[in-house]
């Protein structure tokens, strides 16, 4: 038996409430989801606003300032370039901000999606074959091994651009599509059990807190 | 006095002797050189009259109080620590444990700090496919640029965007153009961003309302100058607003309940959704779905592509989507890069054949290694 405080049972009551009027939008658009729809938007985005100002402007600029740190200084500069969206004649100051942003991460991301995307995956292909055998009790692994360097060049033919998908190409290209649509389906069923669980995970709330919480402001 | 010499040469001899039986066992520990100062090599070789049953390797990182960090029952042996830092200084040890479990006793190696090299050797698989995948990529730009033909396979998800838009135009309604969750760092935004461009041009065209909701700031500046652009393209700068691309929210599910609701009530006779998507995908597209829009989707998340395919009329499955905006625009700068990189994809398919085969007559080589031992 859960022990409520008057603030959980009102918070609960609200958090239940708020649940249903979503959960009506399976029904159709209605007042109810319009109003849990506008409450979530706005709070959410002042939410947002405030958790940028905790953990970002203020540890990482007023902290270092107070510090004696001013290298940040060079950020704000570019973050205050992008307000300068609001005013006309300085307005493509504001993009040298944004690529300032899209080029360093671009530089820092393409090493590492070079190595874990690519090389990583090459050799995780190529790893199997030193200990491959078709003895007794070693075909499964073989077979295995053989098919993971099968559905990779297939799904490299998959997504090469530079060839129509026809004739032997377009064969190795459908065997690839046919292999990403079985990863596509267990995947598909992996994340639907997921949301089930999701969706349970709400309706215990439903039945637990939230039906306790007005059995407790009733006084029942 | 030569009594009290030849006693104190004894004692340290006898010392030495002691010391040097017990030494029979050894832990090392040494630096990976030339690597980014994160790695360690611990070798260990254990030789006890008693059965030797079980090995804990402790570390201990900046002086604090020891961890276990592997337990093992191999007498010789060495291992990789990856865990490490050229930040903190380690320390390790070896507790050895005979059958029953008893301490037999412990060996501690030297504190130890891992060097960075200036140059990762490690990393030098990384430097060469980088170099060849640039390289490509700029010899195609360049082919492009000097007005050379590069062609790109029919991609039919994309050839369906005249018929949404034409389809909006025909019935009067809006375009909706999601660019997904994550910001503009992302190249999935990015990629959608561009075909943005695109879809923008046709509406302009066309004459129909574009409706843009975002959920990052600076998607919206980057969407907005995008979409301005495009109306500014198709000459018709004076359809432009600003309220078209609009920001709503940065929190994920409140900025899908707002495009479920505007669907519902404004019903978008054509839903593009390109980019990052999360868990808000299967909610977009059903919604979507049920209004009668027709939908083309693309996205690289491997686990948001299934319900984009079982819910959208045309989906671009993971770098489709990059290759939608050279196929779109016809740009020789996206052509060109879209055709280094399939080149690039063909020289990986031969690398790991040729690496397979390697592999298959010499696996003493661990040809496999060069790819997966990085620094």
């Amino acid at each position: 038996m859960i022990e409520l405080s008057l603030t959980q049972a009102i918070g609960y009551t609200i958090g239940g409430f708020l649940t249903l009027c979503i959960f009506s939008f399976l029904y159709k658009d209605n007042p109810l989801y319009k109003f849990a729809e506008h409450l979530f938007v706005g709070t959410s985005a002042a939410y947002w606003f405030v958790t940028f100002y905790h953990n970002i402007i203020r540890p990482n600029v007023i902290n270092q300032f107070k510090e004696g740190n001013y290298w940040p200084i060079i950020p704000v500069i570019l973050g205050i370039f992008m307000l300068f969206r609001l005013v006309p004649s300085l307005s493509v100051l504001s993009r040298m901000g944004i690529a300032f942003s899209v080029g360093v991460m671009a530089g820092y991301q393409i090493i590492r999606h070079l190595e874990t995307n690519i090389l990583r995956q090459m050799g995780a292909t190529m790893q199997g074959f030193d200990k491959i055998s078709f003895t007794a009790g070693n075909i499964g692994n073989a077979i295995n091994t053989i098919l993971i360097l099968l559905v990779v060049i297939a799904g490299l033919v998959y997504f090469f651009f530079s060839v129509e998908h026809e004739g032997a190409v377009g064969g190795v290209a459908k065997f690839g599509m046919w292999m990403l649509m079985i990863t596509f389906g267990a995947t598909f069923g992996y994340t639907v059990m997921a949301r089930i669980s999701l969706l349970i995970g709400r309706v215990l709330y439903l039945k637990e807190q939230w039906w306790l919480s007005i059995k407790y402001l009733l006084g029942i | 006095m030569r009594k009290a010499v030849g006693v104190l040469l004894f004692l340290l001899l006898g010392t030495v002797l002691i010391y040097s039986s017990s030494d029979v066992s050894s832990l090392k520990v040494r630096d990976v050189p030339y690597d980014g100062g994160g790695k360690l090599v611990v070798s260990w070789n254990i030789t006890a009259e008693e059965e030797v049953g079980n090995i804990k390797i402790f570390q201990k990182i900046n002086g604090e109080d020891w961890k276990l960090y592997k337990s093992t029952n191999k007498l010789v042996d060495k291992m990789k620590d990856n865990s490490v830092n050229h930040k903190n200084s380690y320390k390790y040890k070896i507790e050895v444990y005979d059958k029953e479990g008893n301490l037999l006793f412990t060996k501690e190696s030297k504190t130890i700090t891992p060097g960075v090299a200036f140059y990762n050797v490690g990393k030098t698989a990384v430097l060469v496919s980088l170099l060849i995948i640039g390289g490509l990529i700029y010899y195609f730009i360049s082919a492009a640029r000097r007005g050379q033909k590069l062609k790109i396979r029919r991609i039919p998800a994309l050839d369906s965007l005249d018929e949404a838009v034409g389809r909006a135009t025909e019935m009067g309604k809006p375009v909706l153009f999601v660019p997904g969750i994550l910001d503009v760092k992302n190249p999935q935004t990015i990629a959608g961003v561009l075909v943005l461009s695109e879809v923008a041009y046709k509406t302009a065209n066309f004459g129909t309302d574009l409706n843009v909701p975002v959920s990052k700031p600076i998607v919206l500046s980057t969407a907005n100058d995008t979409v301005k652009e495009a109306y500014m393209r198709a000459g018709r700068p004076d359809q432009f607003n600003d309220d078209m691309v609009h920001y709503v929210t940065n929190d994920q599910f409140g900025y899908v309940s707002h495009i479920d609701g505007y669907m519902v009530r404004e019903k978008p006779a054509a839903v593009f959704m390109l980019g990052a998507f999360y868990a808000e995908s299967l909610i977009l597209a059903e919604t979507g779905h049920s209004i009668g829009a027709i939908q083309v989707a693309g996205t690289a998340m491997p686990s948001q592509i299934p319900f984009f395919i079982t819910t959208c009329d045309y989906v671009l499955i993971g770098e489709e989507l990059y290759a939608a905006s050279a196929y779109l625009s016809r740009k020789p700068d996206i052509l060109g890069a879209l055709k280094g990189q399939d080149y690039a994809k063909l020289l990986i398919m031969i690398a790991i054949i040729v690496g397979a085969i390697m592999t298959i007559i010499f696996p003493e080589f661990h040809f496999a290694e060069i790819f997966t031992d990085i620094g």
